[in-house]
């Protein structure tokens, strides 16, 4: 028998027993900024494509999300800081090392120039819509000019953005469950499947609708492939990553996991989809709901895992 | 510039300045230390603490505020060497407690009920003064015992003298270290004394009997144990648990319980028919040796074996490593000892095993003290009491040394057979319900007091019993008597206040100084402060308040040059009726005691029961430190050791709470965690005292973790000085609370 | 200058008082706590061993706290001690999860505490707090580059072990077997 004991009493708040720093905050805030970096990559890219009118929701409609999405993300992440009145002092540093850091400039840039990439196409979805002072209105149309530069940007740093905010967490080999690179991906891939099945949802047309479905499904895909690769990688890993994937293969995260990001989250909402797509009816909002709550779950189990997992000893 | 500026140059090179301001100012005694850490400009005063009976010398540094800051140890202090324990550095915490007593209470309501009114210190010394001047009128002054744990004893002592009493008890006589005290007398004629005389800093063996230093912090032990073993020393930890200290040891005998005595014949068996002994040693010194051979004759490991579960080779291995580090080599007599009721004769026996190895006496082995000559201020002769405790009980406990606390307390229960039983007592710094065995009898006693004054810093158990409840101030508030110890080298020792007393609270001396004028009985207290009269005193040793006030410790060298008196086999003259180490004790025999110690096979446990061993943790001092916001956040409930065989067979998991029952159906008030742990022998369980505190009014400690105290129902009297032995108590585990209800 | 610790588990009873020396010495407000005391116990009754270790921040040279933290709380101070700077803690925690000894805590007034090996002690040549009150004296402090200091011999003459050194951290406490 090997009994392993702390006999000081060690009892530190959110560590102890189990570390548990991140609540809710951080899970919504990754997702949110996944979701942001999805829109705006699909967004982009089709404009780049000069698809903006045949795939109006991807292109003109869904960026208009993007603001408010990035701006709750933000406040979770404002939420999460313990002290919050130095929140400053991200700026005052570009520490390459962390991706708290990358990611605070990541988003930093990409804010205002979600909002400037929402506001070329104010005229175009809302026709009466006015600008009201010349020196905007100037702008504005300067900023028509440079549409593609503006998408190259964005697309590179959406997928900065959305990398990150998994690359957040596998920066941290003190969390062996979240010690593989293949988070960004997944997190990505994740990020990109929910917008993907938002546009889906909200398009209009056969066209768009089936274009965006036929994409999750290929993003499901690859995300299942992905999720098989993390627990391919951390059993062919060390002791401590053996152990973190047996929190999934049998262990406390097994069903949740298994359950709400593998079964409800992803198998489901895509045998949905490929039956959609075979024009069986299916109701819109269930896969659209099953995906993005599979992607929260997603990201609340691997926060809180990740925070379960630990180094022997 | 700020820390971190500094520290980044520092860092770039200029490191060596970091180095070139000292901390301390020295010159003034004091230390005045500028600097941009918060609390770190700081003051220091003297001290010598009071969490235990050790009484380590320190500072108490104070900051820029006055706020009390740190406690350190006295470099020059024989107790501490510079270092204190945790419940020592934890100190500060016994002042910070916001749950101290705060003001003088009154009793109201019934007893234990803990229902009082605030009161002055005026209106609680008429009381008490009141109080006992009825109570010497109707029974005598005799009538009136103390029960005392610390330095204000001796002040509550002066007072109870001065009103006519000698009835002062301390409960680390009869429950704890008496047996050892009279085992010893009765070879050597003299004590092992406190601190123990001890020189485990030179011995190269030493042995531990259920002692299990390390989670016993007595500071100056562990601190020889870890010098001794780095130089080379083995250790030899006897404890059917696998204690800290046994996991350090060279051997560990896992021995069944209540069997030492056993181990112990045998191994002088094996010492003497092996001829290990120390042959000049005992012919010089020794009594009745030829006895001791043939009283131990049939003793042999293989007899010890089926008693003790210990391997005779095991035994006899144990007993060579002795013998080839004779006689640096210390059997060590341990201090609580009260366990099954033959314990003096235990300690005897110990006492015998040091002398077969010629260690007493000898470096490396037991030194001889040395104390410096103290005069105390000044005071009246006392007047002369007419009965005294021990006339409860004619031809009982006659060699006891010092006044039972148990004896006491049975003798305030009243009985036929009695024309006196006790009518009021003082009781400071000592929490009786926890510290005396059997609680019911306890209980008993305090229902027939007419009087009970209860001295402490914090509410306890026993407060809410007293009549009147006196706050006194903690160590570091007050001045208190020089500290003179028996050491290697004498030295003395200054306490002095490091902060004013918090809330209305006041030190012991001024408490009883209070009580005796109000009695007419001030003139035994003819000093105006304790700052006249300990200048007074310290000025006949040579030295003066002012100065003790810088230096904190004050080293004497020795009359004389006796350390190891015996080293050279040196002639002397031991204070027993032979003069000699008596092995064959003529002083036991003459009050018809063995004269030579004997194995008694002890109770065991009843199949499902267990034996209730107890001990103590590192952090905490007896039950009077649960509540120490430093100290609890470290450990704030006990738990129960349970062998994993048995937790299986209870299907008992880690952390899971349950009650304890002993054979007598008694329940523990308070439920206790189980840690299931291969540390502890299949037959017994293991809890660290003092917890399960039942008084609310400790925030902290109330109703964590389970008392010990609660389940030693059954005490074995030791016949020759009537200390209590509790190690033969047996429990079992409860899956629900007891009927009684948690007062 | 490399500073370091070497903890003795030989000499160590794992009294504690390491960390209510930190506690005090540091203010660390009750309920957190700096340092901490590890048991061990493997066998089976009564062929048995324990290892007690006082364990802390280990002062890594290759930090993972340091790495993650977005602004320059965390950071190599001289030596080699890492240190939180207060005023630049934004308390995002990402140190603390970085961190595989779970060293690191928030302290109630939010910022990301732990221990800085009594940084304010030592640029003045004393040891830290911990090993000064060490009552057997199991640990040492002081200076691997220099051969001759207490703990360099130490690490010499010694076995050692470091805790979780695969973790790639270069952790700086020794525990002497």
């Amino acid at each position: 028998m090997i009994e392993e004991i702390i006999t000081s009493g060690r009892m530190n708040p959110e560590i102890d027993p189990v570390l548990h720093v991140w609540g809710w905050e951080i899970p919504l805030y990754l997702f949110l900024g996944g979701l942001s970096a999805g829109i705006l990559i699909f967004s982009a890219y089709f404009s780049l494509r000069n698809r903006q009118d045949e795939l109006p929701i991807a292109v003109k409609w869904m960026p208009l999300a993007v603001p408010f999405l990035i701006g709750i993300g933000l406040l979770a992440l404002l939420m999460d800081l313990s002290h919050v009145l130095y929140a400053w002092q991200l700026f005052t540093n570009i520490r390459w090392e962390s991706p708290m850091s990358w990611g605070a400039w990541t988003l930093m840039i990409i804010t205002p120039l979600s909002i400037a990439w929402v506001a070329i196409w104010m005229e175009d979805i809302f026709p009466k819509w006015d600008w009201k002072f010349d020196e905007v209105r100037t702008a504005v149309n300067w900023l028509q000019k440079y549409r593609r530069i503006m998408a190259q940007v964005l697309i590179l740093l959406s997928i900065i953005l959305g990398m990150y905010t998994g690359i957040l967490l596998s920066a941290f080999n003190a969390r062996p469950f979240w010690n593989t690179s293949i988070l960004g991906p997944l997190f990505l891939t994740s990020g990109l499947s929910a917008s993907a099945a938002l546009i889906a949802f909200f398009s209009k047309t056969e066209i768009e609708k089936r274009l965006f479905t036929r994409i999750d499904v290929i993003l499901i895909g690859i995300e299942l492939f992905m999720i098989v690769h993390l627990f391919m990688g951390h059993l062919a890993g060390t002791q401590v990553h053996i152990q973190a994937a047996r929190m999934f293969l049998g262990g406390e995260y097994t069903v949740p996991f298994w359950t709400f990001v593998v079964g409800l989250g992803l198998l489901l909402p895509v045998s949905l989809e490929l039956l959609e797509l075979k024009h069986k009816f299916i109701p819109a909002i269930v896969p659209v709901v099953l995906i993005i709550a599979g992607n929260l779950a997603l990201r609340f189990i691997v926060v809180s895992a990740g925070q379960a997992s630990r180094w022997l000893y | 510039m700020n820390r971190r500026e500094f520290i980044k140059i520092a860092g770039v090179g200029a490191g060596s300045l970091a180095f070139a301001t000292p901390l301390f100012d020295f010159s003034k005694g004091e230390v005045l230390a500028p600097d941009v850490h918060p609390g770190m400009y700081s003051k220091r005063t003297p001290t010598y603490c009071e969490i235990c009976f050790w009484k380590c010398a320190g500072w108490v540094h104070t900051n820029d505020k006055g706020k009390i800051w740190k406690i350190t140890g006295n470099d020059d202090d024989p107790h501490s060497n510079g270092r204190l324990c945790p419940r020592g550095t934890g100190g500060v915490g016994m002042y910070t407690d916001e749950d101290r007593l705060k003001t003088p209470l009154i009793r109201t309501g019934e007893r234990g009920k803990q229902v009082f009114r605030e009161a002055s210190w005026d209106e609680a010394f008429t009381y008490i003064a009141d109080s006992l001047k009825k109570i010497a009128e109707e029974h005598g002054p005799e009538c009136t015992a103390l029960f005392t744990h610390g330095s204000g004893g001796h002040y509550f002592g002066n007072l109870l003298k001065a009103y006519g009493s000698n009835n002062i008890a301390a409960p680390s006589y009869a429950q704890c270290r008496g047996p050892r005290e009279v085992g010893f007398i009765a070879t050597y004629g003299e004590g092992v004394q406190s601190p123990e005389r001890v020189d485990i800093r030179d011995t190269r063996c030493l042995v531990l009997i259920g002692s299990h230093f390390g989670e016993n912090m007595h500071n100056g032990p562990v601190q020889e144990i870890a010098q001794a073993t780095a130089k080379g020393a083995s250790i030899i930890t006897v404890d059917p648990r696998f204690s800290t200290i046994a996991s350090k040891s060279k051997f560990w005998l896992p021995i069944k319980p209540a069997t030492d005595m056993a181990l112990l014949l045998a191994w002088m068996h094996v010492i003497i028919y092996e001829d290990l002994y120390d042959e000049a040693y005992i012919e010089k010194y020794a009594y009745g040796f030829e006895d001791l051979k043939a009283h131990v004759a049939q003793m042999t490991p293989e007899w010890a074996y089926g008693i003790t579960t210990i391997k005779p080779d095991v035994i006899r291995e144990t007993a060579r490593e002795m013998a080839n580090a004779s006689p640096r080599v210390i059997i060590h007599p341990g201090r609580h000892v009260t366990w099954y009721g033959d314990d003096s004769q235990r300690l005897r026996a110990v006492a015998m095993l040091n002398a077969l190895l010629g260690s007493w006496g000898r470096r490396g082995g037991f030194y001889n003290p040395a104390k410096v000559a103290f005069k105390q201020y000044p005071h009246p002769p006392f007047p002369k009491p007419d009965r005294s405790w021990k006339d409860a009980f004619p031809g009982k406990y006659k060699l006891a040394g010092l006044a039972l606390a148990s004896g006491i307390c049975d003798a305030t229960v009243p009985t036929t057979e009695r024309d006196c039983s006790f009518k009021a007592w003082i009781v400071n710094g000592t929490n009786l319900i926890h510290t005396l065995p059997n609680q019911a009898n306890t209980l008993k006693a305090i229902d027939a007091l007419d009087l009970m004054v209860v001295v402490d810093t914090m509410p306890m158990e026993i407060t809410g019993y007293a009549d009147v409840v006196l706050p006194e101030c903690t160590y570091l508030e007050r001045y208190d008597d020089i500290r003179v110890s028996p050491h290697r080298e004498p030295t003395i020792a200054l306490r002095m206040p490091a902060a004013e007393p918090k809330y209305n609270t006041k030190p012991a001396w001024w408490i009883a100084k209070g009580i005796a004028d109000k009695m007419g009985l001030g003139h035994y207290f003819p000093y105006k402060d304790m700052e006249e009269k300990l200048d007074w005193e310290l000025k006949q040793l040579g030295t003066s308040l002012d100065e003790m006030k810088r230096i904190g410790v004050k080293k004497f060298k020795r009359e004389e040059d006796d350390l190891y008196p015996l080293q050279n086999l040196d002639d002397f003259e031991f204070y027993t009726n032979t003069g000699k180490i008596e092995l064959f004790s003529t002083a036991m025999e003459d009050e018809g005691y063995d004269p030579l110690p004997k194995y008694t096979a002890h109770e065991e446990p009843p199949y499902g029961y267990y034996r209730l061993i107890y001990g103590r943790a590192p952090m905490h001092t007896f039950s009077r430190t649960a509540n120490n916001p430093l100290l609890s956040d470290l450990m704030d409930e006990n738990s129960v050791w349970v062998n994993p065989k048995i937790a299986k067979e209870w299907d008992l998991k880690n952390d899971q709470y349950v009650w304890l029952e002993n054979q007598d159906g008694v329940v523990s008030k308070t439920p206790i965690k189980v840690r299931v742990t291969e540390r502890i022998r299949f037959d017994s369980v293991y809890m660290v005292h003092g917890f399960g505190h039942t008084n609310k009014k400790l925030s902290r400690a109330s109703g964590r973790g389970a008392s010990d105290a609660d389940l030693i129902t059954r005490v074995h009297i030791d016949p020759v000085m009537g200390g209590t032995g509790m190690r033969g108590n047996f429990v079992t585990f409860r899956f629900e609370a007891g009927k009684e209800v948690a007062s | 200058m490399r500073y370091a610790m070497a903890v003795d588990t030989r000499k160590c009873v794992g009294c504690n008082d390491c960390v209510v020396a930190c506690q005090t010495e540091n203010d660390v407000p009750v309920g957190h706590c700096r340092d901490w005391i590890v048991e061990v116990t493997t066998g089976t009754y009564p062929e048995l061993q324990l290892e007690i270790r006082s364990e802390r921040c280990n002062h890594c040279a290759n930090a993972p706290c340091v790495r993650t933290c977005p602004t320059e709380a965390s950071h190599y101070a001289a030596g080699g001690i890492v240190l939180v700077e207060e005023s630049e803690c934004i308390g995002c925690k990402a140190c603390i999860t970085s961190c595989p000894y779970d060293a690191r805590f928030v302290h109630p007034e939010g910022y990301v505490d732990k221990c800085t090996f009594c940084a304010h002690r030592v640029e003045k040549g004393q040891d830290p707090a911990c090993v000064s009150v060490c009552p057997t004296h199991a640990m040492v402090f002081g200076d691997l580059d220099d051969p001759n200091s207490e703990i360099s011999k130490a690490m010499a003459t010694r076995k050692w072990k470091s805790l979780i050194p695969e973790a790639g951290t270069d952790p700086k406490v020794f525990y002497l077997l």
